[in-house]
Parts: structure tokens; C-alpha cells; sequence
């Protein structure tokens, strides 16, 4: 560690190194000093890190600075995205209106929020208690997808000062009105799914009563929602048939989207619990590691039969093999999130090893989300390109994405050091 | 916790039935796909146009006006292109394309020698592209805030720019590519033909139509635009028939040979149908016009997914607790965190 007390004077770099170093966490300002006794309190018991002592997070690792430092650039640019308009921030145009924003942000960043509804039905309305561990974490991983989705699709659209107008002009015949409709509606069906442990946290019994009560009902909402919302991002291209490329689009595009939405959020949360358990000291339960993988396997295949009926119903197999671009893509994408995993899946020795089935869920994470990229931006680039439009993510979008993405990640991280996350690793 | 099991069913019924209620507007909300009663159009024949551009210039003029589709507040002068040919930047208004600034452009096809007009080989043809005032527009289903609209009465295709967010779905869903962003705003609007429906009330119509010197461009009622391009696809090639000027109805006429047209008209059934209609000498597809835009309304696609919404709610609902009642059967106190 740098001594930063020979460049900024003692007073300061001592206050610099012990940052630095860690030793302060928010639990030492004392809140009421500030804002009163009532709200401090409240806020002094939120940041009071000492259940979650034993999961060893540390908020200041150079990771974390590298985040902080990604989301300072992505509101920069937020921010002149605000003042010169949507021309001036990203590579778009008339034959490319729809990028990198809608295909990763968007559309990935639902589809990687899909293992809450999963989750959650499986714990509340199946009653399977064995996921129950995970049910938090999954729940809370989705609010950050969703807000991934609705902080970019603001930024995205021209207007953003008025994109509640959906909301209060309802066109019942847009797909975009449903997805917006449910995308607000969802953020507030899991905010109310994560209340529980904000209300733990802060030890408010009455509330986490009343929020006990509504819970299965929220639970069955979110399930509906999901099941709609995931859908409907695919059924947003159902009137393009002429852009979209027959080697994506299919009247079953909605179901498409769908099943492989599935396949991902069970991926993303055993990915998620394998990797909370490899960062944080928790230990990853792994037959519920396991029973995720059988999941991904059941859903993959599911996957694969659909995309190959597809394929041979539709375009032909030879349209993916001519060596074309897109035909490249797909074959990558397939190759990559569907075919590789369920092979490897195929062996016992993988289905049973934790680091084998986390190497199987990042490759399922790669290949869906480039499916979204592929069906959100190139997969109108024959229709594009031949109009005459040409489109590269600029420096500006391509910031904005990363900045997204680490605010997730940070955003997680801080939850899961003040919130009461895996609440069977303190009994 | 625990949770009374009639008090849980009772609030899953009242949420089933609430929304039951909200989604009355669901029930008529497909989109007609009937050509309204009052219905106008335009009727464009290739094989008249000189490429004289005197639509694109008029179109500019006359809808930087108030009420016209390309005005706004405060505006001193019509957009003008701010790109044009090399060594000619912001010199002269030179669109290259539609744009948020340019509603109808004249384009022009040509292959080998181009000696003859209104040939495919060795030779070369004008069109005009612009919206086609479709009869169930895809650019109006998708909008999720209604700002497009299609006029119930005489079918031209409006945009409201106060109700628009900006999402551009309208320019991924038109088939035919229209609709344009005002890219270089920071409160920007779609732009596209409005037919000149601003200019009704004054007992005028379509700019390009009427400053149309050759008759390519003329106005009228769809049915009656219909008809008279039927009537054309009839006459023999070479034979001599006194063409319209400016409107179907027009008595001013110009008389002259008639041309080979290459297809049947088109916008009949193209995405179900469209108000304006085209006529060519050399095919639409090599004009640019593609070949895979479906024969029926696109509208439909999104709908037949859509009507099954509230099904899913309602499956999901009754589904979900008779699964819960299930699952749950033989715990007497379920607790809920
Ligand atoms: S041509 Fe395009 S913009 Fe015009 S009405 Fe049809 S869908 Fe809308
Ligand atoms: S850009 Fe505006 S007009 Fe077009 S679909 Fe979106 S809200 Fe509607
Ligand atoms: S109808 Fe009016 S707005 Fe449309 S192309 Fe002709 S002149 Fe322009």
C-alpha cells in the first residue's frame, strides 16, 4: 500500500491510508449527529455491518474503485447524454435505431433477472425449501437487472423527461406499453419481495408481518409479470419480419425469449451463489448448486429443440452455415450457451462438481446475452446495411453499458454487507 | 407468521378481478384493418415523373408551416439539409435521404447505359419515397403513448409530438422504413409525411401532389386512385391517354403515350394494404422496395400475442393457488419472510 502521508501531509494521508486499508466502515458515523435522533437511528442500524461481519466484505478493494471510478464515467455521460440528446451520445440512426443500450441493457439485462420469479416460485408457491437459502440473493440480483433495464431505457429514449407517458396514455396494441407497464410494476413487486430483509435489518416487526401476508400474492404477481415481461422483449420483433433475419425471427420469437430467459436466470443464480461463496466467506450449498444445473439442463434441451424446430421449419439449417456474418453469430451463440453447456452437462462428473457446473453457467451467460445482441442489434444489420446504415457502439454508449454493469455489481456487494442476505450462514 | 388462508384467497380474487376490470380496454382494441370511409391517397407513376423535384421543394415549403409536419415554434425558415454531396456541405438543401428534415425525397434507379427511361436494362426510372399512409400502420400499433394516430375519417397518419418519448419503435416497425428522428435535437421528434392534412380545412391537399407538373403525383380518394391505376394497367403500351394533373378529378389533363408498366399496382396488399399507391415502369423491387414486406397487416402479429395476456394473469392466479393449497396442505401455520 502506498503511504499517501508523504504526498498529502500527515493529516490528510493518514486519513487516505486507513481508507485505503479499509478500517472504516459507514457503521462509525454516528447518524443521528446528522439528521436527528429518529431518522439517525434508523440509519445508524441500517449500516451497522456486524451480522454480515463473518461473510469478510470488504467495500475498498482496488475492484471497487475501478467501479466506482466506471459508474463517475457513466454519469458524465448520463449527463451529456441529457443536455445534447441521443444524436449527439450514441452511434445511432435511422436505419440502426435500436442499440447497444436496448440489445445489452435492456434485453439482457431482464432476461439476467429471470432466476428471481424462478426462485421465488419455487419457495413460496411450490414450497421447494431447499432454495429458500438463495431466495434473497436471486430476488435482489433481479431489482438490479431491472434497474439496469429502466435506468439505460431512460437514457435510451429521445425524450426522457416524459417516458412515464406510457403509463398514463395507455396503446394497449404496443408491445413497448406492456414491457413498460410490467417493468415498472415488477421493480415494485420485487421491492416489495426484498422488503423482508430491510425490515429484518432495521428490526420493524409490524412491517415484515404485513409484508409476510402479501408475500405469496406478490410472489404469484412476479411470476405472472416475468413470464410476460420475458416474453414480450421477443415479441417486440414480432412486427419486424421483414428487418429482423429469418435466422432470429419466428412467430415463436416471444417463447424464444422466454425459455432461454429461464435457462439464464438459473445460471446467473448459480453462478451468483458460486461466487458469493468463492469472494465471501459463505459456503455454497451445493445441493441447490446442483439442482440449478439439473434445471439448466432440462431448460437448455427445451431450448435446443425449439431453436433447431425453428431452424429447420424456418430458414433451413443451411441459412446458419453459409459463413455469414450472422450465420456466424448464431452458430457462436448456439455453440457457446446452448450446445457446450447441456454436452458437458451430459457428464456426471460436471453435473457434481461446483467448479465444473460455474464454468457451465458462465458459458450459458455468455451465449444468452449474445443471443440479445445479436436479435437487439445485428440481427437487423442485413436490412440496415443494405438501407445504408452502419452502426458501432460509441465510446459513450460502450461507457454507459460498463458503468451499468459495475453499478450492479457494487450495488449487490453493498447489499449483501448491510442487508441480511444469506440469512442461514449467522444461525 | 402466520397467514389466514381465506384472508390470502380473498385478496387473490380481488387482484384477479381488478384486473379483469383494468383490462376492459383490451376488448376492442384491435386495430382496424378496413379502409376508412373517407380514405385519401396518393397515386404515384414513375413513368410520368421527370425528376423534377418540385414535390420534394413544395413538401418542405408547405409543411413548414403551423400545423404543418415539419414545423415547430419559433421556426424562422424550413429545415434545410445540413449534409449534402461532397464540397457541397450546408450549401445547398440537398437531402440524400429521408430525413427529420426532408418527408419525400425523389430518387433515381439506373443500370448500365441508362438510355431508356422506364427500363430495367440499360436503363433508369425515378421513384418517390414516402410514407405510404398504411391502412392498420404498424409506426401507430407500436407507439406505447398513442402519438402516432391514423385519422378515422379520411386514414392519413398523424404524429403528436407532445405525446412521443422518443423509444423509435415506430422506425423499427414501419416495413417500409419511413420515419425519421430528429437526430441532431435534444428534444427531438419522429418526422414523416402527414398527407398535408393540415392543409384540408383550407380546401387544399397534398403539396406534392399539387405542384406536381407532369401529373406523376396526384391526389384523391383511395378507391378512385385505385381505379384509375387499374384503369392504366389496362391501356396498351404506346397508345395515347390524357393523364391527370394534380388531382384524380382534375380536368386539366396531359395527354400522352402510355408507358410498360413492369408490375400491378402497388400498395394494394403490401403490410395490408396502403393509401398511397405506386406505379412503375421497372419492378419495385429493383427500385428498392423489398420483396419480404408481408401481404397482410403486421398489426396482427403483435396482436394474436398480446389478447393472450390476461389469460396468462388469470392461469398464473388460479394455477398458482391451487398449487400453493397443494404444496402447502400440510402445514397449518406457513411462515412467510
Ligand atoms: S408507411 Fe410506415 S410510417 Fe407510414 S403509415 Fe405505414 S407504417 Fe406508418
Ligand atoms: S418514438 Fe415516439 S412516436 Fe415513435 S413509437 Fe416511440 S413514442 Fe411513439
Ligand atoms: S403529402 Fe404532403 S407531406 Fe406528404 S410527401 Fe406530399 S407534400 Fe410532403
Amino acid at each position: 500500500m502506498i503511504d499517501t502521508t508523504k504526498y498529502v501531509g500527515p493529516k490528510w494521508g493518514g486519513v487516505i491510508n486507513r481508507f485505503m486499508a479499509d478500517e472504516y466502515t459507514l457503521s462509525d458515523i454516528d447518524a443521528t449527529r446528522y439528521v436527528g435522533s429518529k431518522l439517525g437511528g434508523v440509519i445508524n442500524k441500517f449500516l451497522d455491518d456486524t451480522p454480515s461481519k463473518d461473510l469478510g466484505i470488504k467495500m475498498v478493494t482496488p475492484f471497487t474503485l475501478v467501479l466506482v471510478a466506471l459508474i463517475g464515467l457513466a454519469a458524465v455521460v448520463a449527463v451529456y447524454r441529457l443536455i445534447f440528446g441521443i444524436g449527439a451520445a450514441s452511434n445511432l440512426n435511422d436505419f440502426w435505431p435500436w442499440g447497444l443500450w436496448i440489445g445489452f441493457d435492456v434485453l439482457g439485462g431482464v432476461a439476467m433477472a429471470a432466476g428471481a420469479f424462478l426462485i421465488a416460485g419455487s419457495v413460496y408457491i411450490l414450497n421447494w425449501k431447499k432454495y429458500k437459502c438463495i431466495a434473497r440473493a436471486s430476488i435482489l440480483n433481479a431489482f438490479f437487472g431491472y434497474l439496469l433495464a429502466a435506468i439505460s431505457i431512460t437514457l435510451d429514449v429521445g425524450r426522457s423527461w416524459v417516458i412515464w407517458h406510457p403509463l398514463v396514455m395507455w396503446q394497449v396494441n404496443s408491445v413497448m406499453f406492456i414491457v413498460a407497464l410490467h417493468l415498472v410494476l415488477y421493480l415494485c413487486t420485487l421491492g416489495t419481495e426484498s422488503s423482508p430483509m430491510v425490515f429484518e435489518k432495521l428490526g420493524w416487526p409490524r412491517a415484515l408481518k404485513g409484508v409476510g401476508r402479501i408475500m405469496v400474492g406478490a410472489v404469484m404477481f412476479g411470476v405472472a409479470l416475468s413470464l410476460l415481461h420475458q416474453s414480450s422483449l421477443g415479441a417486440n420483433y414480432l412486427i419486424v419480419p421483414a428487418k429482423l433475419s429469418p435466422i432470429y425471427y419466428s412467430p415463436l420469437l416471444p417463447y424464444h425469449f422466454l425459455v432461454s430467459a429461464i435457462m439464464l436466470g438459473l445460471a446467473i443464480v448459480s453462478f451468483e451463489t458460486l461466487l458469493t461463496g468463492k469472494v465471501f466467506n459463505h459456503k455454497p450449498p451445493r445441493d441447490v448448486v446442483e439442482g440449478l444445473a439439473r434445471g439448466v439442463m432440462i431448460v437448455g434441451s427445451v431450448y435446443l429443440v425449439m431453436k433447431i424446430w425453428h431452424l429447420v421449419t424456418g430458414p433451413g439449417v443451411g441459412a446458419v452455415l453459409d459463413g455469414s456474418f450472422l450465420g456466424n453469430l448464431y452458430l457462436i451463440e448456439m455453440t457457446v450457451g446452448v450446445i457446450l453447456p447441456l454436452t458437458l452437462l451430459s457428464f456426471r462428473s460436471v453435473r457434481t462438481s461446483l467448479e465444473r457446473i460455474f464454468v457451465v453457467d458462465i458459458l450459458v451467460i455468455l451465449g444468452v446475452l449474445m443471443n440479445r445482441m445479436d436479435v437487439g442489434v445485428f440481427g437487423v444489420s442485413e436490412y440496415a446495411t443494405r438501407s445504408g446504415g452502419d452502426y458501432f457502439p460509441s465510446i459513450m454508449e460502450l461507457t454507459l453499458t460498463a458503468g451499468m454493469i459495475a453499478f450492479a455489481i457494487l450495488g449487490f456487494k453493498f447489499c449483501a454487507k448491510y442487508l441480511p442476505l444469506f440469512p442461514e450462514s449467522h444461525h | 407468521m402466520a397467514i389466514s388462508r381465506r384472508g390470502f384467497l380473498k385478496g387473490v380474487a380481488g387482484g384477479g378481478g381488478l384486473i379483469l376490470v383494468s383490462g376492459v380496454p383490451f376488448a376492442n382494441a384491435r386495430m382496424s384493418t378496413e379502409l376508412p370511409p373517407q380514405a385519401v391517397g396518393l397515386l404515384y407513376d414513375a413513368t410520368l415523373c421527370i425528376g423534377c423535384k418540385s414535390c420534394m421543394v413544395n413538401c418542405k415549403a408547405q409543411n413548414s408551416v403551423p400545423g404543418g409536419a415539419l414545423y415547430k415554434k419559433g421556426m424562422k425558415a424550413p429545415p434545410y439539409e445540413s449534409k449534402g454531396p461532397k464540397g457541397d456541405e450546408g450549401i445547398w438543401d440537398a437531402p440524400q435521404e429521408l430525413s427529420g428534415k426532408t418527408l419525400n425525397i425523389i430518387k433515381v434507379y439506373k443500370n448500365g447505359t441508362a438510355e431508356t427511361k422506364d427500363t430495367a436494362v440499360n436503363g433508369y426510372s425515378f421513384f418517390k419515397q414516402q410514407c405510404l399512409h398504411c391502412i392498420t400502420p404498424a409506426c401507430v400499433s407500436v407507439c406505447p403513448a398513442g402519438a402516432f394516430r391514423k385519422d378515422p375519417e379520411n386514414g392519413s397518419v398523424y404524429y403528436l409530438a407532445e405525446r412521443c418519448i422518443g423509444c423509435r419503435y415506430c422506425q423499427l416497425a414501419c416495413p417500409f422504413g419511413v420515419p425519421r428522428y430528429e437526430w441532431d435535437s435534444a428534444w427531438p421528434e419522429v418526422r414523416k409525411c402527414q398527407l398535408c392534412r393540415h392543409r384540408y380545412a383550407e380546401g387544399k391537399y397534398s403539396a406534392c401532389a399539387e405542384f406536381c407538373p407532369t401529373g406523376a403525383t396526384i391526389f384523391g380518394k383511395v378507391v378512385d386512385l385505385r381505379n384509375e391505376a387499374r384503369y392504366r394497367l389496362t391501356l396498351k403500351p404506346g397508345t395515347e391517354y390524357d393523364f391527370p394533373l394534380k388531382t384524380v378529378y382534375s380536368a386539366e389533363k396531359s395527354h400522352r403515350p402510355v408507358a410498360r408498366y413492369a408490375d400491378g399496382t402497388y400498395g394494394l396488399t403490401e403490410a395490408g394494404g396502403t393509401q398511397n399507391i405506386m406505379l412503375s415502369g421497372v419492378s419495385f423491387e429493383l427500385l428498392g422496395f423489398r420483396k419480404n414486406i408481408p401481404h397482410s397487416d403486421l398489426p396482427q402479429l403483435t396482436w394474436h400475442y398480446i389478447r393472450k395476456i390476461l389469460w396468462v394473469f388469470a392461469g398464473v392466479f388460479t394455477g398458482g393457488t391451487a398449487i400453493y393449497q397443494f404444496t402447502h396442505r400440510n402445514e397449518k401455520e406457513a411462515s412467510h419472510d
